[in-house]
C-alpha cells in the first residue's frame, strides 16, 4: 500500500499549502466514535519528541491531515532534555505533555516506575517483536534504528575507512572524528552502553584522546560528516546518514560486523496527560503500518512493524548483527553513563 | 487642582506610589536572590556548606572555573587592543570613513553574540570552515589556518562581539579631553606617538580600565558563544557548567552554590571599576571645554582604514555573509551554485516547523511587555531618584543597577528557585520570563532615564507645583513631554536586549514558552543550519529596525555622546 502512503503525504503537503486543512483523510484505524469526538474537542495533542525535526514535522502534518482540528504540538529536543523537561515541569506542577517519545529505553523504565505513564496498547501492536513492546503495556517501539560508523567520501576513501569500532582508536583518525553526546541523545547513551558491554570503558578512554569534536543530537554527525568538517563519525543515528546520502550528500555508512548497538524508541502517554484522548488517537495512528511505512521510506527509520517494505539500498535489521542493551540497565547506569563520557571527553 | 483641605502640608499625596514602586524593586531582586543564597546553604537537615565544598572540590567544576578565568581575562586585553585604538582612531584623527567604521562599531555592539559565534563555526571550523577550505585551496598546506573550536577561538568570536564596550568608554572620553595637553607636548618637542603615550593615554587609562571591566564582566556572563564553540572541543566554562547542572536529575543546589562565585567576582568587578572612574583625578577630563585638533596620519591613513576594516569584516561582513548564504543553501558547505540555492530553510523554518511562529509571537510579546514596563519602571525610578522623592532613594538607585551584577544564567537559576515554588508560581508562564528580562535590563534603562532626568532641571516643575499641581500631574504634564525621547531610547534600549536575550531564557523557558533564541540554540543542537541562519536573520533585522528608531528618536547614534 505505498499508495496510501504517498496520499497520506500528498495530503499532507496540500494541507501545508491551504490555511485550511484540505483533503481530509477518512481515519485509519476505525477509532471509536467517542475517543474522535472527545479528542476532536480537546482540539489538540503535545507530542514531546527526539525524533529528528523534519521526520516529526512530518508525522504531525500526516496526522492532523488524517485528523482535522486536531492539532499536534511538536516539540522536539534530545531524549535526556525531554526527560528533564518532563521532570522538571512536574515539579512545577505543569501538565503539558501528552505524547513522550525518547530514544533512550532507560526513561520509560524510570517513567513507569514512577506511575508517570498511562497505560495504552496502540491498536494493531501486537504484530510487533517483543523488543518493541512493554510487557505491561505502558510503551511501544515507535522506531527503531542502528548506530553506525559514517565517512565523508571525497575525504576518505573505502580502503582507508574504518570498518570496526576498533578501527576507530587508530591515532591516524586523530582531530578527525565527531561523536554525539549520551547526555542529550537517547540514541548514543543507548550506543555507549552496548559498546562498554563490547570492550569496557576502556574503549572510550582510548577513543577520547582521538580529540574527537562533541557535538549534542544524534542527528548531528551526519551534518558535520557531510559538511566536511570531521571526515568520520564514530556513532549517530543510521537513518539521518541515510538520509543524507540520499539527498546527494557525499557521506557512506559502515555496519561493523562486531555488531551494531539498536536503538528502540519507545513512545508512552502521560498519566497526567491534558488531552487524553488525541494523544490515544495519535499514538495509535503513529503505529500504523502506513504511518511506519511513510517513516521507513521517507526517513530511513526500522520498524516494529512485520509488513513494513525497506529500501532495496538498506540492510535489513535481520541481517545485522545487533546489540541490544537492557533498559532497566540503561535506567540503572544512566548517571554512570554521562559521567564517565564527561569524565573523558571533557564536557 | 487646588490644594485640599485636610493634607497636611509638605506631605506628598503621591507618596503611595513613589513608596509603591520602590518596594517593588526589592521584592523583584530580594525574592530571587535571597532564594539562591539560602538554596546553596541548605541541606537535608539545616544550613550546610557542603555544596560549596562539593562545588570546588569537583575537578571538573574545577576546570569549568579556570577556563572562565583564562577567557574572561583575555577577552578583556584583546577588547582593549582593538577597543582602544579604533577609538582614538575615529575620535582623534583623519582615518577615512570615520563614520562607517563608527557604523560598524555599533552593529558588532548589538548583533547577538551566539549568532555571531555560529557564524564562525561556518567560517573557521577546521576543517569544512570556509576560511580554512580557501587557505587550503591557495597554499595545499593540509593543517588548517585557524580552528575556531580552541580557547583562542572562543576568545577571538567574543572579543570581536565585546571590544565595543572599550570603544564606547575611550571615544567618549577622547571627545570629552580638550587637545591642549597634546599640543602643548608637540610644541616641546614630542613626536606624534610620543605624546599619544605620555599624554593621551594616561588620561584615558580609566576609560580603558574600566573598558576592561566591563568586557571581563561580558565574557564572564556569556552562555551562548561557550556553548557553541566550548563544549564540542570539550571543554566548558562557568556558564555552560550552571547550565548542565540542570539536566536531570537535576542539581539546583550545586548550580545555586556554583553561581556565587560568579556573583562574586562580578560585584568585585564593578566595585573596582567605580571606584576607578569615582576617582576623577584627571582635571582635563569632565568639561566639553577646549578644542579637539584632528591628527593627520599622512602615510598611514589607509593602512589604518584597512585594519579597521580587517576588524569589521571579523565581526560584521564574514558572519552576516556566511549566515545570508547559508539562509540560501541546501548545503551550507557545499558552493553555492544553482543547484544549491533553495528557499526551503525559509519555508521551512516559517511554514514547517511549528515551533518558529510561537518563539516569534512570544519574543515579540514579551519585548513589547518588557519594554514598556520597563521603560515605564525605570523612568519613575530615576525620577524618584534624582527628585530625592523618598526616604532612602539612594537604595532605590542602588537596586535598580544591582542586576548589572548578576549574570543571566545566575539570574536564571535565582529564578528558577523562587518561582517553581508558592507563593509565585511563575516557571511555565511567560510572567517568568518576563521577570528575568525586566530585572536583567533594568541597569540598562535606568541608566539611560537617569541622564535624562539630570538633563530636565526641576524649576519648570517647581512652577507647576507652585501653581497647585501635584507631583503625578507635574510629572505627566511637564517632566514626562521632556523626558520623552529618552524614554523611548530606554524602551529600544530594553527592547533589544530582550530580543536577544538566551542565557537567562535558556533556563527558563518550557515548550509553551519559547523564545527565538532558545529555538535557535534548540536548532543548533541538532545542527540545522539552514533554519538557524533564517531565524538569525530575522533577528537581525528585527534589532538594526529598533536600532534605526533609536536613532531618529535620539538624533544621534547610541554608542554615547559626540559632538
Amino acid at each position: 500500500m505505498p499508495c496510501r502512503a504517498l496520499a497520506l503525504l500528498l495530503a499532507a503537503v496540500l494541507a501545508l499549502l491551504s490555511p485550511a486543512p484540505a483533503a481530509a483523510q477518512a481515519p485509519p484505524a476505525a477509532a471509536p466514535a467517542a475517543v474522535l469526538e472527545a479528542a476532536r474537542k480537546e482540539g489538540k495533542v503535545v507530542w514531546y519528541t527526539s525524533l529528528a525535526l523534519p521526520s516529526a514535522e512530518k508525522v504531525a502534518k500526516l496526522f492532523e491531515a488524517a485528523y482535522p482540528g486536531i492539532k499536534v504540538e511538536v516539540n522536539r529536543t534530545g531524549s535526556q532534555r525531554i526527560l528533564q523537561r518532563v521532570m522538571q515541569e512536574l515539579q512545577a506542577n505543569i501538565k503539558n505533555v501528552d505524547v513522550i517519545h525518547t530514544s533512550d529505553a532507560g526513561h520509560f523504565v524510570l517513567l513507569k516506575d514512577k506511575k508517570l505513564l498511562a497505560r495504552h496498547v496502540p491498536s494493531g501492536v501486537d504484530v510487533f517483536p517483543a523488543g518493541f513492546k512493554d510487557k505491561d503495556g505502558y510503551y511501544f517501539g515507535l522506531r527503531a534504528t542502528v548506530n553506525v560508523i559514517a565517512y565523508n567520501t571525497q575525504k576518505v576513501t573505502a580502503a582507508e575507512a574504518p570498518k570496526t569500532w576498533k578501527d576507530l582508536l587508530d591515532p591516524k583518525w586523530k582531530g578527525k572524528l565527531v561523536t554525539a553526546h549520551p547526555g542529550y541523545s537517547g540514541v548514543i547513551s543507548t550506543h555507549v552502553l552496548a559498546l562498554v558491554h563490547l570492550y569496557g570503558w576502556e574503549y572510550f578512554q582510548q577513543l577520547a584522546k582521538n580529540s574527537v569534536m562533541l557535538v549534542q543530537s544524534a542527528v548531528d554527525p551526519s551534518g558535520v560528516v557531510a559538511s566536511g568538517e570531521r571526515p568520520v563519525a564514530v556513532n549517530g543515528g543510521e537513518y539521518t546518514f541515510y538520509q543524507a546520502k540520499k539527498k546527494g550528500n557525499p557521506v557512506e555508512i559502515v555496519y561493523p560486523k562486531e555488531g551494531v548497538p539498536l536503538v528502540v524508541s519507545p513512545s508512552a502517554i502521560a498519566a497526567f496527560a491534558p488531552h487524553p484522548n488525541a494523544a490515544r488517537l495519535f499514538t495509535d495512528f503513529s503505529f500504523t503500518k502506513d504511518v511506519q511505512q511513510v517513516m521507513a521510506d521517507s526517513e530511513g527509520l526500522y520498524s516494529g512493524h512485520p509488513e513494513v517494505k525497506y529500501p532495496a539500498d538498506k540492510p535489513k535489521l535481520g541481517e545485522l548483527k545487533l546489540l541490544a542493551p537492557d533498559p532497566e540497565e540503561l535506567e540503572k547506569r544512566s548517571e554512570e553513563i554521562k559521567k564517565r563520557f564527561v569524565e573523558f571527553f571533557g564536557a | 487642582m487646588a490644594p485640599r483641605e485636610g493634607v497636611p502640608r509638605g506631605l506628598d499625596r503621591a507618596l503611595p506610589v513613589w513608596i509603591g514602586t520602590a518596594l517593588a524593586l526589592v521584592v523583584l531582586m530580594g525574592l530571587p536572590l535571597g532564594w539562591l543564597a539560602h538554596m546553596s546553604v541548605s541541606g537535608e537537615s539545616g544550613y550546610t556548606l557542603a555544596r560549596y565544598r562539593d562545588v570546588f572540590a569537583d575537578p571538573a567544576l574545577q576546570k569549568a572555573l579556570w577556563n572562565t578565568v583564562v577567557l574572561s581575562f583575555w577577552v578583556g586585553v584583546a577588547s582593549v587592543a582593538v577597543g582602544a585604538p579604533l577609538a582614538w582612531l575615529t575620535a582623534r584623527t583623519d582615518v577615512p570613513g570615520r563614520g562607517l567604521i563608527r557604523g560598524l562599531v555599533l552593529a558588532s555592539f548589538v548583533t547577538p553574540p551566539f549568532l555571531g559565534a555560529f557564524a564562525w563555526v561556518m567560517l573557521a571550523g577546521p576543517n569544512a570552515g570556509y576560511l580554512n577550505r580557501l587557505w587550503r585551496a591557495v597554499t595545499g598546506v593540509e593543517a588548517p589556518l585557524v580552528n575556531i573550536f580552541t580557547m583562542p577561538g572562543l576568545i577571538f568570536v567574543v572579543t570581536i562581539y565585546t571590544f565595543p564596550y572599550v570603544y564606547i568608554m575611550v571615544a567618549n572620553t577622547l571627545a570629552l579631553i580638550a587637545s591642549d595637553m597634546e599640543e602643548a607636548g608637540a610644541i616641546l618637542g614630542a613626536g606624534r606617538l610620543w605624546v599619544a603615550l605620555t599624554i593621551t593615554f594616561p588620561m584615558v587609562l580609566p576609560a580603558l580600565v574600566s573598558g576592561f571591566i566591563l568586557s571581563v564582566l561580558q565574557a564572564l556572563a556569556l552562555f551562548g558563544s561557550p556553548a557553541i564553540l566550548a563544549l564540542p572541543a570539550g571543554f566548558h566554562t562557568i556558564t555552560t557548567q550552571i547550565w548542565s547542572l540542570f539536566q536531570f536529575p537535576p542539581k539546583v543546589e550545586m548550580a545555586a552554590a556554583f553561581s556565587m562565585p560568579l556573583l562574586l567576582a562580578t560585584i568585585v568587578l564593578l566595585w573596582l571599576q567605580k571606584r576607578l572612574l569615582g576617582r576623577r583625578g584627571y582635571a582635563a577630563v569632565g568639561g566639553k571645554g577646549g578644542r579637539r585638533r584632528v591628527i593627520p596620519l599622512g602615510p598611514w591613513r589607509y593602512p589604518a582604514l584597512g585594519a579597521c576594516l580587517v576588524v569589521m569584516a571579523s565581526a560584521i561582513f564574514l558572519p552576516y555573509g556566511i549566515l545570508a548564504k547559508a539562509a540560501f543553501s541546501k548545503a551550507w558547505a557545499q558552493p553555492l551554485t544553482w543547484d544549491n540555492v533553495t528557499l526551503g530553510n525559509f519555508a521551512f523554518t516559517f511554514f514547517q516547523y511549528s515551533a518558529t511562529r510561537d518563539a516569534v509571537v512570544n519574543t515579540l510579546e514579551l519585548g513589547l511587555l518588557t519594554a514598556t514596563v520597563g521603560a515605564g519602571l525605570v523612568a519613575l525610578l530615576a525620577y524618584i531618584a534624582s527628585r530625592r522623592l523618598v526616604f532612602g532613594y539612594q537604595v532605590v538607585a542602588f537596586l535598580a543597577l544591582v542586576p548589572v551584577v548578576i549574570p543571566g544564567v545566575v539570574l536564571a537559576v535565582a529564578l528558577f528557585i523562587a518561582y517553581t515554588r508558592p507563593p509565585f508560581v511563575l516557571y511555565g508562564t511567560l510572567w517568568i520570563l518576563f521577570i528575568a528580562y525586566l530585572t536583567k535590563e533594568m541597569p540598562v534603562g535606568y541608566a539611560q532615564s537617569d541622564a535624562t532626568f539630570r538633563g530636565i532641571p526641576p524649576d519648570l516643575e517647581d512652577a507647576g507645583r507652585i501653581l497647585g499641581a501635584g507631583r503625578l500631574r507635574v510629572l505627566g504634564d511637564i517632566t514626562g513631554p521632556l523626558a520623552r525621547s529618552g524614554v523611548i531610547a530606554a524602551w529600544c534600549f530594553i527592547f533589544i536586549g530582550v530580543i536577544r536575550e538566551l542565557s537567562a531564557s535558556i533556563i527558563l523557558f518550557t515548550p509553551n514558552t519559547k523564545v527565538m533564541s532558545v529555538v535557535l540554540f534548540d536548532l543548533k543542537e541538532e545542527g540545522q543550519f539552514g533554519a538557524i541562519a533564517v531565524l538569525g536573520l530575522l533577528m537581525l533585522a528585527l534589532t538594526f529596525a529598533t536600532v534605526t528608531l533609536v536613532q531618529a528618536v535620539l538624533g544621534r547614534d547610541v554608542l554615547g555622546a559626540r559632538d
